[in-house]
């Protein structure tokens, strides 16, 4: 069931998306992010799904690929939409018992549920099309202004692509481990939410263990490779834009310009 | 020349208990003599806790002696400023294959020591392409790690390495966790890397068929080396590698046996072909 | 009494284009009291097929029977059925996670629903079965040496005394001395308990060695299944999926191609010195 999550993964294409540098890209889906939150009616949303299908399009990432990705968070998603379901206050359409639904919650939860699946898709289309050394270049580059304020910009970039090469080898050990506690009898399935958060502690410590030991595995090993900070490193794939980076900066300015007239203009 | 000469070399370290109050010292490596000339291929034999890892990270600079000394390449490793050419001339690949990729990407992995150097991003791009080839791994240049099984992650890491165009590879049991399939994989790349570019290896392992082909073998028991010779003397010597508990060969230990049961055949055979022959005339 | 599957096939992410299927048509009979081995490459479905084994996997197609039982039944007790088909994976130390070694053994016999004090009695019994030294008893899993981590997840096991023990590469990533033993101690614990074991291992000689039937699978099939001789006499079909037989196996073969009439279908190394010194003697 694990193997199934794809946020985080690179998947391997040719594709217009996949060669724009990725500083375009972390722009853009900065500004998608904030435009998912401006939108607020329909026809900004519907236009916001166009160009998510376009660009989605132009990626040649399978759609069925990507949503896969989603079925992890689906439990996150209801339990999202169920608290703005039930916990706005506003004129009840439906009672049950206790509870009500009110109208302002039911656009609520639609509102919430949305905006956290455009803004799955959208991120996970950065990762997918950006391998997880360029999205670190295209960070560090970014973020190069903050090092002035002592931010070590170099190293949160370089912790950022580690963490998500050892997603999925983490993921396939999560699932290893529950298997090995489940031969042992350990049930991850029933009883009641206490009974349920006591039984991860042996999936837990375990999978903590191994990271920890992953971790100073892996920093002996950079040691060894001669690593010693982003002083004097030179770049493999070194970041430079071409006429379609400058191209795309002009489209995600336009598009945000877009959405905001939409936001002002049309009420629905 | 030798590459790496070590002379009387200890490591010590403290055990601490809970509080983090020193308890006692433990030695690791206790006053080892090693002498490895340019171009050789040498094996390290030994248990687990025998000290054969302690020594591999001391010739990579990852570890300073206690006591003792040890040159790398002409250069004192106890010396800070000499820490990175000595990492340089002595690349090292260890264990676990996926904890030593640190890129997605197979390609960007193995430009990743090239990078820390700072060499020019054309040259990088050279060094990758070479070292995936003599490997055997370009073809999979572009793919993700996780895809690849261990003894195709192993060669990975090996590039790496020699990315880095360094003059001495030392090897920490570097089949321990793959199947036979992936270990002849590693141990046929590790041979012609030391052939076909004169590299000289160093292959700390605990598989004794791995070590047939070696120039030199050295047994290491309790932080010391117990045992020393070419691959036909250590094999030779079939009841002191079972008082220290190492597998030997079963055709070497089939032709001890017979020895001892009357039978007039040399020691040290290494291979099915050799002890057909000796048969034959016995 | 065993342990029989029919026509057990296994898919992954089916319906999709991606679909791989990783058991064809398995079906094997496993007596009480066998001591198995099951070799092949990685890939071949060796681990998919134990996993059907506890019922951690369950069968695309196909039906399991433990004990007569189907294990597919809705009211069957899965969870029963895998403190009884015990299983060792890869790697078993990685799965230790109490505070102590002692607490660790007691997991599996607590989640069987023994109380305390019986629980107690089977994690001692367990750990001196392993040989663990005593005194480690109250460490913490994760300070003791490899091999010594090993044998106390191996005791984790042992401690809800399964009737079957299916150990997946038990001795993989230890030392010479670290192999030997616990192939020591499971052969003991077979000879003593006479319990149904099955093994998954890389080392031809250590299935010569051990135990008495072998399972050779290749692309998701069984390829070959028998005894220890049966199997390593079709040396050539082996060689075909890339497998080899021990040593002292092709040595034989090569006595008897140049003219010596030796019995070929020897895969130990006594059962070799014993054939060679039978022939010198008749040579002599």
């Amino acid at each position: 069931m694990f193997r199934e999550i794809t946020i985080g993964q690179y998947y391997p294409a040719e594709s217009r998306i996949h060669r724009l540098d990725p500083r375009v890209k972390l722009f853009g889906t900065f500004i998608y992010l904030i435009s998912i939150f401006v939108a607020n009616g329909i026809v900004g949303f519907a236009f916001l799904t166009l160009m998510l299908a376009i660009v989605i399009k132009l990626s040649k990432v399978p759609f069925s690929y990507m949503v896969k990705g989603l079925s992890g968070i689906v439990v996150l998603l209801i339990v999202a939409g169920i608290f703005n379901l039930f916990m706005t206050p506003g004129q009840a359409i439906l009672t049950l018992g206790p509870v009500s639904i009110s109208d302002v919650g039911l656009k609520n939860a639609a509102l919430m549920t949305g905006r956290m699946v455009f803004l799955i898709i959208g991120t996970s289309i950065m990762t997918l099309t950006t391998t997880p050394n360029q999205l670190t270049d295209g960070l560090e580059t970014s973020l190069k202004p903050l090092t002035l304020v002592n931010v070590p910009v170099h190293e949160i970039a370089l912790m950022m692509s580690i963490a998500l090469r050892f997603i999925p080898i983490l993921v396939e050990e999560t699932d290893k481990i529950m298997k090995a506690q489940m031969a042992r009898g350990a049930d991850f399935e029933t009883g009641g939410l206490i009974k349920k958060a006591k039984a991860m502690v042996p999936l837990l410590v375990p999978l903590f263990v191994s990271a920890f030991r992953r971790a100073s595995d892996l920093a002996l090993a950079m040691e060894a490779r001669c690593y010693s900070g982003g002083e004097g490193r030179t770049k493999m794939k070194p970041l430079h834009y071409e006429a379609w980076d400058k191209r795309a900066y002009v489209f995600i300015l336009l598009y945000m310009a877009a959405m905001i007239c939409i936001r002002v203009f049309v009420w629905i | 020349m030798n590459i790496i000469e070590a002379k009387d070399l200890v490591h010590e370290f403290f055990r601490r208990d809970e509080e983090g109050n020193i308890e006692g010292i433990s030695v690791a490596l206790d006053k080892v003599d090693l002498n490895v000339k340019e171009g050789q291929f040498i094996s390290i034999l030994g248990h687990n806790g025998s000290g054969k890892s302690t020594l591999a990270k001391h010739i990579n600079a990852l570890l300073t002696p206690s006591d003792g000394t040890i040159y790398v390449d002409g250069k004192d490793t106890s010396k800070p400023e000499n820490e990175l050419p000595i990492r340089q001339s002595a690349g090292m690949v260890f264990q676990n294959p996926d904890n030593q990729i640190i890129a997605s990407i197979v390609e960007e992995d193995v430009g990743f020591g090239p990078e820390n150097i700072g060499i020019p991003t054309d040259e990088i791009w050279e060094r990758v392409e070479r070292s995936l080839k003599s490997v055997g791994m370009w073809k999979y240049h572009a793919h993700s790690p996780n895809k690849l099984s261990g003894g195709q992650k192993q060669r990975v890491a090996i590039a790496g390495v020699m990315a880095m165009e360094p003059k001495c590879i030392i090897m920490d049991e570097p089949t321990a966790m793959l199947d036979p399939q992936g270990r002849k994989e590693v141990i046929k790349v590790a041979h012609e890397l030391n052939k076909k570019k004169g590299v000289t290896v160093i292959l700390i392992t605990h598989y004794m068929e791995e070590v047939i082909d070696s120039d030199y073998v050295y047994v290491m028991e309790k932080g010391k080396i117990v045992m020393e010779g070419t691959p036909r003397e250590i094999f030779s010597r079939v009841d002191d590698l079972k008082h220290y508990r190492m597998e030997v060969p079963q055709v070497t230990y089939l032709a001890h046996e017979l020895k001892k049961n009357g039978l007039d055949l040399p020691e040290g055979i290494l291979t099915r072909e050799e002890f057909l022959d000796v048969l034959n005339i016995g | 009494m065993s342990l029989i599957l029919d026509n057990v096939t296994y898919k992954y992410s089916t319906n999709t284009a991606y679909e791989i299927t990783a058991l064809d048509g398995v079906s094997l009979k496993i007596e009480d009291g066998e001591f198995i081995g099951i070799i092949g490459h990685t890939g071949s479905g060796k681990s998919t097929l134990i996993q059907h084994m506890n019922g951690l996997l369950k069968a695309t197609s196909g039906t399991i029977y433990y004990n007569g039982q189907d294990i597919y039944d809705k009211d069957y007790d899965l969870k029963d059925l895998r403190t009884q088909v015990g299983m060792v994976f890869q790697y078993p130390e990685h799965q230790l996670f109490e505070t102590t070694v002692f607490e660790d053994v007691k997991f599996g016999p607590k989640n069987q629903g023994l109380d305390d004090k019986e629980a107690t009695l089977r994690a001692y019994e367990a750990l001196q079965a392993v040989h663990f030294p005593e005194d480690a008893y109250d460490q913490s899993p994760f300070e003791l040496s490899g091999g010594q981590k090993r044998r106390a997840a191996i005791a984790g096991v042992l401690a809800m005394k399964p009737a079957v023990l299916i150990l997946d590469e038990p001795t993989a990533g230890l030392d010479p001395k670290g192999r030997g033993e616990i192939l020591h101690l499971i052969k003991n614990m077979h000879e003593k308990k006479g319990n149904t074991i099955i093994l998954v291992s890389h080392s031809m000689e250590d299935v010569a060695n051990y135990v008495d039937r072998i399972i050779v699978m290749n692309d998701a099939k069984v390829y070959m299944d028998g005894s220890v001789k049966e199997v390593f006499s079709r040396i050539d079909e082996l060689e075909a999926i890339q497998l080899a037989v021990p040593e002292v196996t092709y040595l034989m073969r090569e006595l008897k191609r140049m003219g010596y009439n030796v019995n070929e279908s020897v895969t130990t190394v006594e059962e070799a010195k014993r054939e060679i010194l039978r022939l010198k003697g008749k040579l002599a």
